[in-house]
């Protein structure tokens, strides 16, 4: 991790990302699609290090929502990780869900959320759940590393199992705000 | 193939290009380049969007990475594209060898009162795309180019793309079925068989 990272990465020692990555594994997925976030940087490793998996970086995250539809079109299960900010760009192509039945589950490290220091974060990251639900998303947050896992594995079984978008909010208190030197 | 403006009819071309298809996948971007897939014979491998506007080059990349061996085509509209344009840095970077988009220009929005786009003030798809990485690329203004527009789109040397200036008149509404779930599990049914749908 870049220690000049403006964003927080989890702890060395924290297990959750490799529980993810197992998880992306035992659900067969085939395409993970992202826009970076240092709370998902060990995951991204991970998971561009694995061979039968197919990682794309994004320019914006509603391509996401896009490249997920066309995966399972063709029979791939797909994933997108994002940063809480990131969600307020995939509102309107949510629909595409909706519209075909195309399961979408998403991984969404919280920034605005708990002891955030920059208030640029605040709007979006206060708003994540409410748009996210408004446009017909199971959303399940987990605020303990323990919980991580566990809420993974059910965001993705409730994507593929009832066609529908869903996302895990992993929340800033597991991940850490961080202080920009102002601890 | 000519309107009456001297540019490329729009549904002739698409005509031209779904002829003798083979197992192409065509995703079709909203609004008119949906009415004219389905014009030309609605078929299982049809995705055309009834939403989503800026989905369809991400859609069709989505579904080039999962079929690497099936050529995958992505009709759209200049609007659609430029809301989408970013999924041209996207797609240039996986470099999917399966993937053609094509969009049909006229210049205009065309479901909405036919208010003009970037295009209209040359904004140059061609040059966006090969500015992301394109390598194979064409811009098409003539009839006599389609056929060679068709053969690139099955060549499967892309990503591939081109921009096809149409003439900016409506045809007749030709419209796809309206549900969505069927339009996306008949295409999934035409690629992966009945075991589709008890895909877990």
């Amino acid at each position: 991790m870049d220690p000049n990272a403006i964003d927080k990465a989890p702890d060395a020692a924290a297990a959750w990302p490799d529980q993810i990555y197992d998880l992306l594994k035992k659900h067969e997925i085939r395409q993970v699609c992202l826009v970076p976030d240092a709370g998902h940087s060990r995951l991204i490793k991970r998971c561009l290090a694995d061979n039968e998996i197919t990682v794309t970086t994004l320019t914006t995250e509603e391509e996401g929502i896009a490249l997920m539809q066309g995966a399972w079109l063709g029979g791939d299960k797909a994933v997108l990780l994002m940063q809480s900010s990131g969600v307020g760009n995939c509102i309107n192509m949510l629909s595409l869900s909706h519209i075909h039945r195309c399961p979408m589950p998403m991984l969404v490290t919280m920034r605005g959320d708990f002891g955030e220091f920059n208030p640029a974060q605040i709007p979006m990251g206060n708003a994540t759940q409410a748009v996210l639900e408004a446009m017909g998303t199971l959303v399940k947050r987990a605020d303990t590393p323990e919980d991580i896992a566990p809420t993974v594995d059910a965001t993705i079984r409730m994507a593929f199992n009832t066609f529908r978008p869903t996302a895990t909010l992993i929340g800033q208190r597991v991940i850490g705000a961080k202080t920009f030197g102002k601890d | 193939m000519l309107a009456e403006s001297g540019k490329i009819d729009r549904r002739e071309m698409t005509r031209a290009l779904l002829a003798d298809r083979g197992d192409l996948a065509v995703i079709a971007g909203l609004g008119a380049p949906c009415w004219d897939i389905t014009a030309v014979g609605d078929h299982p491998l049809n995705l055309p969007l009834w939403g989503g506007m800026g989905a369809a080059a991400m859609i069709g990349l989505g579904l080039a990475l999962a079929q690497p061996d099936r050529k995958v085509l992505v009709i759209t509209g200049d609007g659609e594209m430029l809301m989408g344009i970013g999924a041209l840095a996207t797609i240039a970077v996986k470099k999917p060898k399966n993937l053609s988009i094509v969009v049909q220009d006229n210049e205009h929005y065309g479901e909405t009162g036919m208010q003009e786009t970037a295009t209209k003030y040359g904004v140059d798809l061609v040059a966006m795309a090969k500015g992301a990485g394109f390598k194979h690329t064409m811009f098409v203004i003539k009839p006599e180019e389609v056929p060679a527009l068709r053969a690139a789109i099955h060549a499967g040397e892309g990503p591939f793309f081109a921009v096809v200036k149409i003439d900016a008149s409506s045809h007749k509404l030709v419209l796809p079925p309206r549900d969505g779930s069927i339009i996306q599990n008949r295409m999934r049914e035409a690629i992966l068989g009945p075991a589709a749908h008890h895909q877990l």
